[in-house]
């Protein structure tokens, strides 16, 4: 074999292991769900730090949008006559896309690459292995309390950044497109059905168990003291950002799959 | 010093980490109450030996025995179980950072949750006294030096109640002062008929502690027995270590080790 074919298959399965090695740590997580130890403590800190913690980015993150989308939709609409419609737009495409997604990525970016980093300076100074030593599973004790954590507060802070993002397009439609209240808030809610709930809430519980599954692996597989660390982090950024957009796309063609 | 069966065995293991041979054939026993110094040079294979006790590391080849239990095999979740009975001192101490001494003297106590939190306080601040720290029970281990910190990690160690006490170069990088406090710490624990395995370096340490020394290169056993006859040694492996100063400049017996990222010992 040449060593070009030689790289590329070891390229090739240096990424399978990297799969393999993944799905286990899922599994062995999922698993550790329906068993004790509980470790309620952790799992009420990690609540605080992932939720409360992440509350400003998210409200900050929906406010924008909601305003940007306020003023982009005007924009399009007004040719048409049909600006008093923003808020249906609004309403339709933060449920269902922008909210879950842009929540996501930027929880992905404070939470995820917290739970990298802080798993990864554990492991380069030997206190994953003093978790074992001390018979402690370090999957059920980081892993699981973080998976539990993300799978009930992403979806809340999610609910929270449609909230705020309606209620910024509301602000514009008032301050910059005089469009009455009681329309903005009618079309809105009108244009919002079960359907685009569902969707929106299943979106962040997909995106909650990745972020906290691709940090905690990062975290675990870090090698190489300090620099490791760093790489670790990145690795969980990178990775985290491209599945939550490629499980978004996926989703959305699932839902549409079944009307 | 008990002379009943051994409390731990190694029997002809072996490892590789990729490529790299890391131990090669190396066989050992550890009788309860001793303490057993491991002796080598940097990369020689030491600290495996300890993560492959406590089951960190699974070896390719071999058999390892635990108080008489073979643990080669088993599951994490059964090595659990045997860990309970060990202890390990990490060589940078490897204290929770996100946990108070006391809490992290008193960790595997909480998490068996045997006992009140009356109860793992005491144990806890016992332990502290023991190695001389009692007044650190609030401190972070960021507020500690690496002295305290290796200290307080023997503490750790004694808290949980273990009876195999496992030590990575306790006194690397302490100064003079603290090197002689940890060592008294692991003379003191000899009475306490505690087994102790402690990897080392440092040749003073090991004279001052060890019942028997065992000294390995490159992955290989070269040596076991008690201070004094390695003292009177005359392989020229165990001279150049032991007296490197003595050998003659173009001088080389041990090999250079072909394990590079092992991570110490």
């Amino acid at each position: 074999m040449t060593t070009a074919a030689f790289d590329l298959r070891a390229k090739v399965l240096g990424y399978v292991f990297v799969v393999q090695d993944f799905t286990v740590l899922c599994a062995q997580t999922l698993a550790g769900l329906a068993r004790p130890p509980w470790y309620l403590r952790e799992i009420v800190f990690q609540l605080d730090r992932i939720g409360v913690g992440s509350l400003f980015i998210v409200i900050l993150t929906g406010l924008f949008t909601g305003m940007v989308l306020a003023l982009q939709g005007a924009v399009q609409l007004e040719p048409y006559g049909a600006t008093i419609y923003v808020s249906r737009l609004i309403g339709t495409s933060v449920v269902r896309e922008l909210g879950p997604v842009l929540a996501a990525l930027m929880i992905a970016g404070r939470v995820g690459t917290g739970i990298a980093s802080e798993i990864a300076s554990m492991t380069v100074t030997e206190q994953i292995d003093a978790l074992r030593a001390e018979g402690t599973d370090p999957i059920q004790k980081l892993a699981k309390t973080r998976l539990i954590a993300c799978l009930i507060m992403i979806p809340l802070l999610t609910v929270i950044a449609d909230g705020v993002a309606i209620l910024g397009g509301w602000l514009v439609a008032r301050l910059y497109l005089s469009i009455d209240s009681y329309f903005y808030w009618t079309w809105a809610f009108e244009a919002i059905h079960r359907r685009d709930i569902v969707l929106g809430l299943a979106k962040p519980v997909v995106f909650g168990f990745i972020i906290a599954m691709v940090g905690c692996y990062a975290g675990f597989q870090t090698k190489g003291g300090t620099v490791g660390v760093g790489l670790s982090t990145t690795q969980s950024m990178v990775s985290s950002s491209i599945l939550i957009l490629a499980s978004d796309f996926l989703l959305t063609k699932l839902f549409m799959a079944f009307p | 010093m008990n002379a009943g069966p051994p409390m731990i065995t190694l029997r002809s293991v072996g490892l590789m980490l990729g490529a790299r041979p890391i131990l090669k054939d190396v066989s050992l026993d550890v009788r309860p109450g001793e303490t057993k110094v491991i002796l080598g040079g940097s990369g020689s294979g030491k600290t495996t030996i300890l993560r492959l006790i406590l089951g960190l590391y699974r070896p390719d080849q071999g058999s390892i025995f635990v108080g008489g239990e073979e643990i080669t095999h088993l599951e994490e979740r059964d090595l659990a179980e045997i860990r309970q009975r060990m202890a390990m001192v990490f060589q940078n101490a490897a204290l929770f950072d996100s946990l108070t001494v006391r809490e992290n003297v008193g960790y595997r106590l909480w998490e068996q949750d045997l006992l009140s939190d009356e109860q793992i306080d005491l144990a806890a601040i016992e332990s502290l006294r023991f190695v001389g720290l009692e007044d650190t029970v609030d401190k972070m281990p960021a507020e500690l030096s690496g002295g305290m910190r290796k200290r307080v990690g023997i503490a750790r160690a004694l808290a949980s109640g273990a009876t195999t006490l496992l030590y990575d170069e306790p006194t690397a990088g302490l100064d003079p002062i603290n090197t002689c406090m940890v060592s008294r710490l692991i003379q003191r624990l000899k009475t306490k008929d505690v087994t102790q395995i402690v990897v080392t370096h440092d040749l003073d340490t090991a004279y001052r502690i060890a019942d028997r020394i065992v000294m390995i290169a490159s992955g290989c056993i070269l040596f076991d027995g008690t201070p004094d006859e390695l003292r009177r040694s005359d392989m020229p492996a165990i001279r150049e270590f032991l007296d490197p100063g003595s050998m003659p400049p173009d001088w080389r017996v041990i090999p250079k080790p072909d394990v590079v990222d092992e991570p110490a010992g």
